[in-house]
């Protein structure tokens, strides 16, 4: 009756194989979020180079600028523009701006999300504030520059794009040191 | 005579027949006022017929067996127990009804998907309970936002008074979209997870904080439509509906022109100074719209989770901090920062209204300034 | 039939222990699978009667019994303590008394892990219920519990339902282990895996879907348990993690956990219909492959849980193609019992009728499901309660009604009595018409527009639930009666015989009534009448 024995502890090992793909669904689903732009997800910092960008002037897409602050996040926070028309291969800049009104320094992420997620894949940042934390002092207000293009190659059915940005209160997380900054 | 009587049996079979769709309309998916919602509505009804097909063969094969094959009629047991022509029969023709069924869905599926141009677009975003409305008017720096709460009354819910006719469908301030356009929604959550759902629209997508979500429509209709949050988002979860008003293209500019500049005013009043009596006023009906789902009318609260306001330490302690504490909200618990769904006008009657209300009587009037005052120095 | 004087025989040597000390440290499969179905019927009484407040506060609009913040705890923990408490041990237990009886295995390959296994969950499920006694209130945030409502927004007992779960996983995954260990090693000579009667043959695969997925559930758990208290960012989109994230690793637990529910009720109707048309099963080998491809398809139709969710267009279509395929191997399995009974000589006792009704019922409880693998109407039945009458059409009429009739069917093997036929008719008709007034009004409720989990609604739902509710009520006091048959049996039931039933074939039957303590300690000879062939 050997076997008796092996069996438990081959399934045991499936139950442990298991219980680590659970986590390693965590990076996993990141990555499926890169690539498909699932949930609006924006990429990192992207290099323009204007000799391999084409800007094609057939074309305008709307880009709308969306704030927020989470809840619990006392911050001001609003675009400058509310909405931009761009050509596809254009670098172009938007501000935002922010204000701390508080009376203690504060820690902010901004999470960009992006609809319609097909477009995610295409929208390219070389700057953006969303890269790092922003530390504010008390009533301290900073302007905030995001740079952006969007890629020539976006499918011609997308004629506007809407990105929002939420900010988020990660004082405390910031203090334990447990965040690394978004993208 | 005889085509008397026909006409007669063709009267009542048009009446029995409408009073039939008439109840059904009761019992069934509505049909809704979009062009996708009328979609939706036939492909729901293309699955029902084929599903109700399906379970008539199969349970009149049953039926008929459980009547015919009892053993108190005799019945000798047959012993075959296989036969694969027949099996490959049962596995490939659902399959051929199930691609059947699936062109429709993928076709409807891609309008849904549809990424064109809009002619106006609306951040809707879900609170813990009530939603608010952003009109993204590049023309104006976005400048209308509002929030849409229940406006059913305490005493029907409790069952005091008569419930009204839109009986929890009801809110303050609806949502109002132009009739012709296409209007996008743009989902995303200030909290918890909510969804935003107008069944008319054939729309529902989740509200999830920190991602947007985008749905359109196209009404054609004017008139009232009705919705309600349709993920579980915590205690009110099943007291924060939606209703969206749709009126012709000059309703719309007239309204929205009156609510723009009406709402500057709004933010203007925080430069105002206020009599008392004004105050208590306003307080009252801001409490009732913000505070009362958890502080309940009385002040008592529910304790543990929403302490109570009447005799509390806030309300009858130190001014500055309860000013604080309705703007900056209680971090860890459900306190919100109000700071940002309220105006300084609006928070200082409200905190002012808290600190004379029930038993309490605080010796102090709390105005605009002071709250901006205390913010500005935060 | 030697095997049975000699199973007999050894019963004089080895007697149950007497007093507690049986119960509490037993490693005999009867005994744990007794206490296994005892503490599920408790769980199901407490269960129900949580549903019971969810329908008497629904029962009019308005306000009336309870307040929304307790409303969700209840349908919270009605939810937790049905799926975990009521249906997965009741189905464990079927598996303890029956399994090794059904091949031939003296015992489970692993006794003391299996008294392990159950004792775990009484002190899961104190724990569970505790909190809502503590302060703050028990879990409300849905048995689902999407984050953050269940990690940034939870009440602060949210860890001991998070160390329940854990234990409850703990004890599904013991048990699993068991059963497979037992299927694969202890079978009597002969009784190769293609002539397994289909109850082992589900649970086979039933126990390899929850070692699969258990762990899955632990670790969601556990990255819930870090954020509340560790402040990871999992879930919390502030810190880089994504609160859909969720969603998709909870779904990717929670769909095979459907089946997981069905698939042993599954065998049960597959062992009952033949006996009672006195016609072998038609079709057992396309049966089995059609269990194992609804298995593997459960891995690939998470998402469908989540339509609304805002997945790209592609993401869509693959979980709302995936999901309707799932509705071949089913209709495989719906079809193979109607050509069961066809040209049978039926009778219709009690676990018959409760079949029947599981055939039909879980059927239509497929076809709402077919409708909601349709991705651009499932947008407008998501949580509603088109979805609630769904999800109990299969669970109640399907996984509930397999396990009662199992109890039907088997209770004279377990107790040596028979029940009393006139009272059990009438139990199944109280349950079946109880069963469909509740839940046939809540697919018009649901299409009429009404959200699931909330505690008030709007008039124009107000005679649909009010229907529901006098449904519920019937259909709840009907189980108190089942109660009292299962005891009035236990107590002054007529002797039943070895075979029990007229159509019965398997190796259970083979063992006189009550089987005793120990059965097969000797391989019995597994000839063609026992077994499939």
């Amino acid at each position: 009756m050997a076997s008796v024995r092996a069996t438990p502890w081959k399934l045991l090992a499936l139950v442990a194989g298991m219980f680590g793909f659970g986590f390693a669904l965590v990076p996993l689903y990141g990555l499926l979020c890169d690539v498909t732009g699932l949930g609006g997800r924006t990429g990192g910092v992207y290099t323009y180079d204007p000799a391999t960008v084409a800007i094609d002037d057939s074309r305008l897409v709307k880009v709308s600028f969306l704030t927020n602050t989470n809840d619990g996040m006392p911050w001001s926070f609003v675009a400058e523009v509310g909405a931009l028309r761009v050509h596809p291969g254009e670098l172009t800049q938007a501000n935002f701006v922010v204000r701390n009104p508080t009376n203690k320094t504060m820690v902010a992420q901004a999470v960009p999300s992006l609809a319609p997620g097909t477009a995610a894949e295409y929208f390219h940042k070389t700057e953006c504030f969303c890269f790092e934390r922003q530390v504010l002092a008390p009533g301290e207000e900073m302007e905030m520059p995001m740079r952006f293009f969007v890629a020539p190659e976006l499918p011609r059915s997308v004629e506007s794009i809407s990105l929002s940005y939420t900010l988020f209160d990660v004082t405390q997380l910031a203090a334990d040191g447990l965040i690394a900054s978004g993208a | 005579m005889n085509r008397n009587l026909l006409t007669r049996v063709l009267v009542g079979i048009v009446a029995a027949g409408s009073a039939i769709a008439a109840a059904a309309d009761e019992l069934n998916m509505r049909q809704g006022a979009t062009a996708i919602s009328h979609d939706v509505y036939g492909l729901h009804m293309f699955v029902l017929y084929i599903c109700c097909v399906i379970g008539v063969v199969v349970f009149s094969a049953m039926g008929y067996s459980m009547y015919a094959h009892r053993r108190s009629l005799g019945a000798e047991p047959a012993q075959f127990h296989e036969n694969t022509r027949l099996e490959l029969l049962w596995t490939i023709i659902p399959l051929v009804i199930l691609i059947w069924m699936a062109v429709p869905a993928t076709t409807t599926l891609i309008k849904m998907y549809d990424t064109g141009g809009e002619d106006l677009l609306i951040e809707v975003r879900g609170y813990q309970w009530k939603w608010q409305y952003k009109y993204l008017d590049e023309n104006h720096d976005n400048a209308l936002s509002f929030f849409s709460s229940l406006s059913t009354s305490q005493d029907e819910i409790h069952g005091n008074v008569a419930k009204g006719e839109f009986y929890l469908l009801e809110v303050d301030n609806p949502l109002v979209i132009p009739t012709h356009k296409k209007v996008r929604f743009l989902i995303t959550g200030n909290d918890v997870i909510h969804a935003f759902w107008v069944p008319d629209f054939g729309i529902k997508r989740d509200a999830v904080p920190g991602i947007l979500n985008d749905v359109w429509a196209i009404v054609d209709e004017p008139g009232i439509y009705r919705g309600q949050c349709t993920e579980l988002c915590g205690k009110d979860h099943g007291f924060m509906p939606i209703v969206v008003q749709a009126v012709e293209q000059s309703e719309f500019d007239t309204w929205y022109e009156t609510k723009r500049v009406a709402y500057a005013e709004r933010e203007k009043m925080a430069s105002q100074t206020f009599t008392p009596d004004e105050l208590m006023t306003l307080g009252e009906q801001v409490y009732a719209k913000t505070c009362v789902a958890c502080h309940q009318v009385n002040g008592k609260g529910v304790p543990p989770v929403f302490p109570a306001l009447d005799g509390s330490a806030v309300a009858t302690g130190p001014r500055d901090e309860h000013i604080r504490r309705v703007y900056n909200g209680v971090s860890g618990t459900a306190m919100q920062a109000f700071g940002s769904q309220l105006n300084a006008a609006e928070i200082a009657a409200v905190v002012h209204y808290e600190r004379h209300a029930w038993g309490n009587k605080a010796d102090d009037v709390t105005q605009p300034v002071d709250v901006l005052n205390l913010v500005s120095a935060q | 039939m030697s095997a049975v004087l000699e199973a007999h025989h050894d019963d004089h040597d080895h007697g149950p222990a007497k007093g507690i000390t049986r119960w509490l440290f037993t490693t005999n499969h009867k005994d744990i699978g007794t206490l296994y179905l005892w503490f599920s019927f408790t769980m199901f009484l407490i269960g129900g009667c949580m549903a019971l407040v969810i329908r008497a506060e629904l029962f009019q609009p308005g306000l009336q019994f309870v307040d929304p913040a307790f409303f969700n705890q209840m349908t919270t923990n009605h939810g937790l303590i049905m799926v975990f408490g009521a249906i997965m041990p009741a189905m464990v237990g079927l598996a303890n008394w029956l399994v090794p009886m059904m091949i031939g295995a003296p015992d489970m390959a692993l006794p003391r892990l299996n008294n392990l296994s159950f004792w775990i969950l009484p002190f899961a499920f104190s724990l569970l219920i505790s909190t809502l006694f503590m302060e703050g209130g028990g879990p409300n945030f849905g048995w689902t519990f999407y984050a953050p409502l269940s990690t940034t927004y939870a009440p602060s007992t949210v860890t001991f339902f998070i160390f329940g779960v854990h234990m409850m996983g703990a004890s599904s995954i013991m048990g699993s282990i068991n059963i497979i260990a037992t299927i694969l090693n202890m079978r009597a000579p002969g009784m190769t895996l293609m002539k397994m009667p289909l109850f082992v043959w589900t649970w086979l695969i039933t126990a390899y879907l929850l070692l699969a997925v258990m762990p899955v559930l632990a670790g969601v758990v556990t990255m819930m348990l870090f954020d509340v208290h560790f402040h990871t960012s999992f879930f919390n989109a502030a810190g880089g993690g994504d609160p859909v994230m969720f969603q998709h690793i909870f779904w990717f637990f929670g769909h095979p956990e459907v089946y997981i529910m069905i698939l042993p009720a599954f065998g049960v109707v597959s062992q009952i219909i033949p006996t009672f048309a006195r016609k072998p099963l038609f079709g057992y080998d396309s049966m089995v492959y059609a269990v194992a491809s609804i298995a593997f398809l459960s891995f690939i139709v998470w998402a469908h849980h989540m339509f609304t969710v805002g997945m790209p267009l592609a993401g869509q279509l693959f979980f709302m193609y995936a999901t309707m395929l799932i509705a071949v191997p089913t209709g495989v399995k719906v079809f193979n019992w109607v050509s069961t009974m066809w040209r049978g000589s039926m009778t219709f006792e009690t676990p018959m009728l409760f079949s029947i009704a599981f055939v039909i019922l879980f059927t239509i409880g497929g076809f709402s499901g077919l409708m909601l693998a349709m991705t651009p109407v499932d947008f407008q039945y998501q949580d509603t309660y088109f979805v609630v009458a769904h999800f109990h059409y299969v669970l109640v009429p399907g996984s509930l009604f397999g396990v009662i009739a199992a109890v039907y069917y088997w209770l004279p093997k377990w107790c040596g009595r028979m029940y009393d036929e006139a009272f059990g008719k009438l139990h199944f008709w109280l349950s079946f018409i109880g069963v469909n007034v509740t839940f046939f009004p809540q697919h018009f409720s649901g299409l009429a527009g009404m959200p699931r989990r909330v505690p008030d609604y709007a008039l124009q739902f107000a005679d649909f639930n009010m229907i529901s509710s006098i449904g519920a009520y019937v259909f709840g006091f009907s189980q108190v009666l089942f109660l009292f048959i299962v005891i009035k049996t236990i107590r002054s039931g007529k002797p039943a015989t070895a075979r029990v039933w007229e159509g019965a074939h398997g190796l259970e039957w083979t063992v006189p009534s009550p089987a005793p303590y120990h059965t097969f300690t000797h391989p019995p000879v597994v000839t063609a009448a026992e077994a499939h062939s």
